[in-house]
């Protein structure tokens, strides 16, 4: 048994701002070299070793990320 | 993506039902959405989303009504307070918020936001403070420090010429009609839930009636800053946190322990290092 966690990014949302990969204890989140259609480099899961922590979700200004945790 | 883990049982956080579908207009990291947001996660969380009524200032945050799915006001500039005082007191079982940045609480509703206080309305305050005129491209607000670069300042804020900056939550928690009055910020996780908290508290004070709760949060603006969100937010641990210290400032009514007359009056400009 182990907890993971998953975040879903709402691409077209995000703005890239990019202040949830320094909020992430795992360093999961980075900015995608490809842009949505705003022109931003959108966030992105890169690692699989989310918690499910939620950190990123809750310093989002614009509440893009959904977080899903569950016991494996 | 992982099916296992991504089912609706599992959701652990999610954007909140109280703000709309519609995308905020504000520059990417700026602190006004993640603002929005705890507002609105309070709202939810008291289940009060068809008892409060927000009124929206002008300034950045000026269309605040098309993002959060709650009635709504707009006030004239600065005007906030007065229009937040007439709904409360004809609806006294509504809950009232106002919303509103530097240049419209602490510039032209000087007035307003310190007589409103000061009669001790009934409403919950809302102040993002980023030290600068972002709607309209940066100028210099009265919370601008002393030596900070903005639009109508280029060589800094020099005390001879603009005056000193103004911390308008201290002089509000010193008159007798604010019961609650707490700085916060938006930045980090931990900043988050510590601000959630003052704000759910902000809305909780409202059933009491003994007075005005004010939240202020100091904020980023990394347009009118010209830098980028992550430096933007290290400018403002550097800079703004020293002089607009995070921390409850008055709590039921009383100051906090700690707050004295040097915290309240402050002898010296408040300077970017």
């Amino acid at each position: 048994m182990a907890i993971k966690g998953e975040i879903v990014i709402d691409r077209e949302r995000c703005k890239g701002c990019g202040v949830c990969l320094g909020a992430c204890p795992k360093s999961v989140i980075a900015l995608s070299k490809n842009v949505n259609g705003k022109g931003y480099n959108y966030a992105e899961a890169v690692k699989d070793e989310c918690i499910g922590c939620a950190s990123c979700a809750i310093v989002c200004p614009d509440g893009v990320i959904s977080v899903y945790k569950a016991n494996l | 993506m992982n099916s296992d883990i991504v089912k609706p049982e599992n959701l652990v956080y999610s954007r909140t039902k109280v703000l709309t579908d519609a995308t905020m207009h504000y520059c990417p990291g700026c602190g006004h959405g993640t603002t929005h947001r705890i507002v609105a996660e309070v709202i939810e969380e008291l289940g009060i989303q068809d008892q409060t009524v927000g009124v929206a200032p002008v300034g950045c945050s000026v269309l605040a009504y098309n993002y959060f799915d709650v009635d709504f006001q707009e006030a004239a500039h600065g005007r906030a307070p007065a229009l937040a005082t007439a709904v409360k007191r004809l609806n006294p079982n509504l809950f009232v918020f106002t919303y509103q940045g530097d240049g419209d609480l602490a510039a032209i509703g000087t007035a307003e936001t310190i007589h409103a206080a000061n009669r001790g309305e009934n409403i919950t305050m809302v102040f993002v403070n980023n030290g600068i005129y972002g709607m309209t491209g940066g100028q210099m607000a009265p919370t601008t420090l002393v030596g900070m670069k903005s639009a109508t300042t280029p060589y800094g804020r020099n005390v001879e010429l603009n005056g000193y900056p103004l911390r308008l939550t201290e002089i509000l928690a010193t008159l007798p009609g604010t019961y609650f009055v707490t700085r916060q910020s938006v930045h980090t996780p931990a900043a988050v839930r510590k601000a959630k908290k003052a704000i759910k508290q902000a809305f909780e004070n409202q059933k009491l009636k003994k007075g005005l709760s004010f939240v202020e949060i100091v904020s980023n603006c990394n347009s009118g800053w010209k830098m980028t969100p992550v430096q933007a937010n290290k400018w403002m641990e550097e800079n703004m946190f020293p002089n607009y210290p995070i921390g409850d400032i008055k709590v039921e009514g009383k100051l906090v322990e700690g707050i004295g007359l040097d915290r309240l009056v402050v002898s010296s400009p408040l300077t970017v290092k």
